[in-house]
């Protein structure tokens, strides 16, 4: 399977999903640690890729999402934004909502 | 960094681009020394921007406009952008 097929397949199996530097016990960037930070406060079991020990990911993934840097995060197979805009919606308490509908509906 | 200073490089792609009514463009990169992303040069930076253009636009779709604008630095000059993209009514 090529970088590209298993990017979609990643993004479409897991509700809430999260590309980004290092893990979330040991992320390796201080935007990748907000926002997985951010995911682990909304109560819910997401899935993270690790883009450092994938290096063809971390090549294809901007392509496919039309976005430049990590992290990024998916829900329901669609970009919701990097750090930025993943902890607005947390603070608005909308990342809450849409991370636990996300779950509820597998 | 010698050459043209990076933040006016930003500055200029983001207001031909985008057509800023307010733009502020912050050098952070000291705030990640020591941080594996600026060994290759690439510093981080944080950006306020109003623009009509972002009108009618999602939060992605702004975020978007203002990657796009900077799309060749972010290769080099840029290795992260913190985004702030506000519409002269939200100011």
């Amino acid at each position: 399977m090529d970088a590209m097929e298993r990017i979609k397949n990643t993004i479409e199996k897991n509700p809430i999903v999260i590309f980004m530097k290092g893990t979330p016990e040991f992320p390796q960037c201080g935007f990748s640690m907000r926002t997985a930070e951010a995911l682990k406060a909304c109560n819910v079991e997401f899935a993270f890729v690790d883009v450092l020990a994938e290096p063809e990911v971390r090549a294809n993934l901007p392509a496919y999402s039309h976005w430049p840097t990590f992290p990024q995060v998916f829900i329901d197979g669609e970009l919701i934004g990097g750090c930025d805009i993943t902890l607005e919606l947390f603070q608005k308490g909308e990342l809450q909502t849409m991370a636990q509908e996300a779950v509820k509906e597998k | 960094m010698a050459g043209p200073d990076r933040v006016t490089m930003i500055k200029e792609r983001l207001e031909k681009a985008l057509s800023t009514t307010r733009i502020a463009v912050v050098d952070e990169s000291h705030l990640h020394a020591g941080h594996a992303g600026t060994k290759s040069g690439g510093g981080h930076f944080s950006v306020t921007i109003v623009s009509d253009k972002f009108t009618g636009q999602s939060m992605i779709q702004r975020h978007r406009m203002v990657y796009l604008a900077v799309d060749d630095l972010m290769r080099t000059e840029i290795h992260a952008l913190s985004i702030k993209a506000l519409t002269p009514e939200e100011v």
